[in-house]
């Protein structure tokens, strides 16, 4: 760094230039290798680069991807959620035998389940701020509650025949020849909410902030309290959002659903240049972190690579990321 | 500006304090005129009446006494060093009069007015801020964040106030006049504080401090961390906040820092506040004395051998 | 700053080349100058239970033999429905003529499979049924309910007339496999669900460890068990090494189902008793088969193909037709 206190230069007060963002953003990495993947993919596979693949793609990562979004609130204020799985499944499982069962009137259904996701949030939150717990063994036992009731609600038995209402976003729409479903739309909209949330507004200013250090967040004035249970009641609604995204994509309510979605989100943020030590990162760079995943997934098979390859690849580039992210961060210091 | 005032959010209960929220205009211009300012009020009065006053205050942890009912008095317009050995109760003093902590007992004035503050938003909204030693910035905002952390401007109207869309634009330009009147220059209001020098960090926290400072300015060990270059550039800093009219309260450890900048001296012992020296009525040596109790100063204000092994032992006679 | 993230940016490009180049290597490489063969999917409940490694070496054989080209895929973990779904539509993607999958979740993976024979892709259910049966153009599989019948016979004539004390160790609840094998042991025994004969019944997830624990725990509540139902040889040899602990392993008679090349030892050995053995491999064959079939001429396979399941034990009791080990090892998987 060349700047010094003195001389008294007046600072730059302008815009910075877009050059200039791009190269201070963690997500260039992972956008470079998103974009590398797509070229390699594209000389590899006649079928990868259209566009019915391409919304495959998304409808594919779209429920981690959603889970991801939650992730990255709480990875952002230092903490982790291994919960989101199993409260999605729960959330899943809920909504499908409200619904099919006619017990309620299906969107009534869909409210339940989101509130109740929103609830298994606001508990984790309440556990790690109150208690105080750390997180990863709140929701670590959270895991643990929501899969319990999962099975015992479920009778273990997946619900079928569900009214249209919960498969609504399975349905697709038309961009020239490609074919859409409103879940994916949703998915990228939800994406956008969150980076403005986080990236033009006060409230993502403060979880920045908590997760640098909770005890300037609170020394500024952020009530970091009552901002961390608004962070991860804030992810629970959204695992109820990724709850309906995965019962319209299957079309049931699956009880042995999102198993390994909790570690898959978990790897979509890191994928995506978040540090797991909080306070950097974007939420854009976890979608691209998903679409990392689902590219390797989909470019693999179609070219007829076994699947185990695909989580070698994922592991390595895991690693990577992490490596990363430990480097510039020691740079800085 | 009308938004801020009328949002729900916990960060606009603080904006209509704000100089972001209620004039265009930099606080240090306004800071006189402001209301409830004493910067404006006459010179033989404020002599008497203290900015921000304790008496008795108390505060134990577990058997552990951390404030064995302190007094403190900080006058309009000075610069007062609190020191202290180790354990003296400097940082839970300190902690107590910015609302960081409760004490168990005393009473706390601000103009002569008791006041109580349950957390560290209550003593800003009150107009004292604080430069907090190592917790001063979060890391990865940049210094316009920083420098507007937990009172963000939003953009007037219906994107602010429906969309609450930060206004990043005239976060940066207000940032960017602070860090000019204090003389701190930076290539970039952009930058991660993390890539700044440890300077450049604790000049954007003092920063901070008086730009959204309307009584008091409070400084834990500023230049603890820093090297001699950059320590001149924050005493710097603090002697320009305190010509604009602020009381500093500064505390440290370094003693020839203290001598330099303060004008009063409150000498810290055991939870108490045990004297206060104008630097040139006492020496050094003295003052470190009283600090560990080998001196005691009578009525008069003279020093008196307390503890003559002490004394001996740190070359007084 | 910049410095580092473009040196990030750099480091993840390398890596990303480095290990696709890794993967071409290892699966891809006898894809090339293949582009007009028959394309068939293989999608198993997960990669690395020996089961499914037969399987899809029997796939491989059989689709080298008739120049087809092999994709495989499999879940995570067993009921891992989400991963099948992807495969199954990267799968059509990819444009295969055929996909021969077995499902994890015999009901949720009904709408996937829909789409894909919508997509005019043949599907074929190895080893477990889909619910229903007709949501898959065929089913070749074991009869699970047949494999337990002929152990539970087994059993029956075994006892000869012994009050039988039994523990089942079960799969998991809701999945067909176990339940049918569960039932038909039942009904070759003689017995109804309920029947107070049956003194504990446990789940194991089919695997060794949590086949122990579940026997430790049934002997705690009924030391006097004499019978012991496995839903596999895993859960058996778990249930053999508790009883071991407990000195009890050789009056207590341990029958299961499978016919893994680890269990027909068992067998052998006189750990297990007896065990229905069953042929993945064939299935694989078959199914590979049936879909080359209908890429050249385009008939479609139907219907329940049964691939034949055979008692395997060297003490053969009451008439129940048996094969000895000698034979089991020579038709083992795995």
């Amino acid at each position: 760094m060349t700047a010094t206190i003195t001389p008294p230069k007046p600072p730059e007060a302008a815009e910075p230039s877009l050059a200039r963002r791009l190269l201070t953003t963690p997500t260039v990495g992972p956008l470079a290798a998103l974009l590398l993947a797509c070229v390699f993919f594209s000389f590899n596979s006649d079928q990868f680069l259209t566009g019915g693949n391409f919304s495959l793609i998304i409808q594919q990562v779209m429920v981690v991807g959603t889970l991801a979004i939650g992730q990255t609130l709480i990875i952002l204020t230092a903490g982790i959620d291994l919960s989101n799985g199993a409260i999605m499944a729960f959330g899943g499982i809920l909504m499908a035998k409200l619904a099919a069962e006619g017990t309620v009137p299906p969107l009534v259904a869909i409210a339940l389940g989101l509130l109740v996701c929103a609830g298994f949030g606001a508990a984790n939150g309440l556990l790690v701020t109150l208690v105080p717990l750390p997180p990863f063994i709140v929701t670590l036992g959270m895991l643990n509650v929501a899969f319990a009731l999962t099975h015992i609600y479920s009778q273990d038995q997946t619900v079928t025949n569900l009214p249209a209402p919960l498969t609504a976003l399975g349905e697709t729409f038309s961009i020239g020849d490609t074919r859409v479903t409103y879940g994916s739309l949703l998915t990228i909209l939800l994406f956008l909410l969150f980076a403005y949330l986080l990236g033009q507004t006060a409230w993502g200013k403060h979880v920045y902030a908590l997760g640098n250090s909770p005890e300037v967040a609170r020394l500024t004035g952020i009530r970091t309290g009552r901002l961390t249970v608004g962070v991860y009641t804030t992810a629970g609604f959204v695992y109820g959002i990724a709850a309906l995204l995965l019962v319209s994509r299957t079309g049931v309510g699956d009880p042995q659903a999102g198993q390994t979605d909790n570690l898959d989100s978990i790897t979509a943020v890191v994928l995506g240049g978040t540090s797991l030590f909080g306070g950097r990162g974007l939420v854009i760079g976890t979608l691209i972190g998903a679409l990392i995943v689902g590219v390797f997934r989909n470019g693999l098979q179609l070219m007829g690579v076994a699947s185990i390859y695909q989580t070698l690849i994922t592991g390595i580039l895991v690693i990577l990321a992490v490596t990363v992210d430990q480097l510039s961060r020691r740079r800085i210091r | 500006m009308t938004d801020a005032p009328s949002a729900p959010t916990p960060p606009a209960e603080t904006a209509p304090a704000s100089p972001a929220g209620t004039a265009p205009t930099p606080p240090a211009e306004t800071a006189p005129a402001s209301p409830a300012g004493t910067a404006s009020a006459p010179p033989a009065e404020t002599a008497r009446t203290p900015v921000l006053q304790a008496r008795g205050l108390v505060k134990r942890y577990g058997h552990v006494t951390a404030l064995d009912g302190v007094d403190f008095d900080l006058m309009a317009g000075e610069v007062l060093a609190v020191i202290g050995d180790n354990g003296a109760g400097k940082s839970s003093l300190i902690k107590a009069l910015t609302g960081a902590l409760q004490p168990d007992e005393g009473q706390i004035m601000l103009d002569g007015r008791p006041v109580r503050f349950r957390d560290p938003l209550d003593a800003r909204r009150l107009g004292i801020e604080t430069v907090y030693q190592d917790l001063a910035v979060a890391a990865s905002l940049d210094i316009a964040s920083n420098m507007f952390l937990g009172r963000e401007a939003r953009r007037p109207g219906f994107l602010g106030r429906v969309f609450r869309l930060l206004d990043h634009r005239r976060m940066r330009e207000e940032s960017a006049r602070h860090m000019a009147d204090l003389k701190i220059g930076l290539r970039s209001l952009t930058q991660p504080v993390e890539s700044l020098s440890g300077g450049q960090r604790q000049g954007v926290a003092v920063a901070r401090a008086v730009a959204w400072a309307r009584h008091v300015v409070v400084m834990d060990e500023p230049t603890a961390a820093l090297g001699v270059k950059e320590s001149g550039q924050v005493l710097d800093m603090i002697r320009r906040v305190r010509d604009r009219g602020l009381p500093v309260v500064l505390i440290s450890h370094n003693m020839p820092h203290v001598f330099e900048i303060a004008d009063r001296i409150h000498v810290q012992r055991l939870g108490r506040r045990v004297a206060q020296i104008r630097p040139g009525e006492h020496s050094m040596a003295e003052v470190v004395a009283i600090m560990t109790g080998a001196l005691q100063l009578d009525a008069d204000e003279q020093a008196v051998v307390a503890d003559k092994e002490a004394a001996r032992a740190i070359g007084l006679t | 700053m910049s410095r580092s993230t473009r040196a990030a940016g750099a480091l993840s490009a390398c890596a990303i080349v480095a290990t696709i180049a890794l993967a071409g290597c290892g699966g891809g490489g006898d894809n090339a100058g293949q582009a007009d063969a028959i394309k068939v999917g293989l999608i198993t409940k997960t990669e690395t239970n020996p089961f499914f490694v037969k399987m899809k070496i029997g796939a491989e054989a059989a689709a080298k033999a008739d120049g087809a080209e092999l994709m495989t895929a499999a879940g995570k973990f067993d009921g891992d429905n989400a991963s099948q779904i992807t495969a199954i539509e990267n799968m059509v993607a990819a444009g295969v003529k055929g996909i021969l999958i077995t499902p994890s979740d015999s009901k949720a993976i009904v709408p996937a499979v829909q789409k894909a024979r919508s997509a005019g892709v043949l599907v074929i259910a190895l080893d477990s049924p889909t619910e229903p049966q007709e949501a898959t153009d065929a089913l070749f599989a074991t009869d699970n309910f047949k494999a337990g019948e002929l152990i539970g016979q087994y059993a029956k004539a075994t006892m000869a007339g012994k009050p039988a004390k039994i523990a089942t160790l079960d799969l998991a609840p809701g999945i067909a496999v176990g339940q049918l094998r569960h039932d038909g042991f039942l009904k070759g025994f003689g017995i109804q669900e309920g029947d107070p004969s049956v003194v504990c019944s446990q789940d194991t997830g089919g695997d060794q460890s949590k086949g122990q624990t579940a026997m430790e725990n049934c002997l705690q509540k009924a030391p006097d068990i004499n019978l012991v139902y496995t839903i596999n040889e895993p859960a058996a040899l778990g249930a053999y090494t508790a009883l071991k602990a407990k000195g009890r392993e050789k009056d207590v008679l341990i029958v299961s189902v499978d016919g893994g090349c680890v269990g027909t030892k068992a067998v052998q050995s006189g750990q297990i008793a007896a065990t229905s053995q069953q042929y993945p491999l064939k299935m694989a064959e078959q199914g590979v088969k049936a879909v080359v079939d209908y890429g050249k001429s385009g008939t479609k396979v139907s219907g329940y193909t049964d691939t034949g399941v055979t008692l395997i034990t060297d003490k053969p009791a009451g008439g129940v037709e048996a094969e000895d080990t000698e034979f089991g090892l020579q038709n083992c998987w795995g």
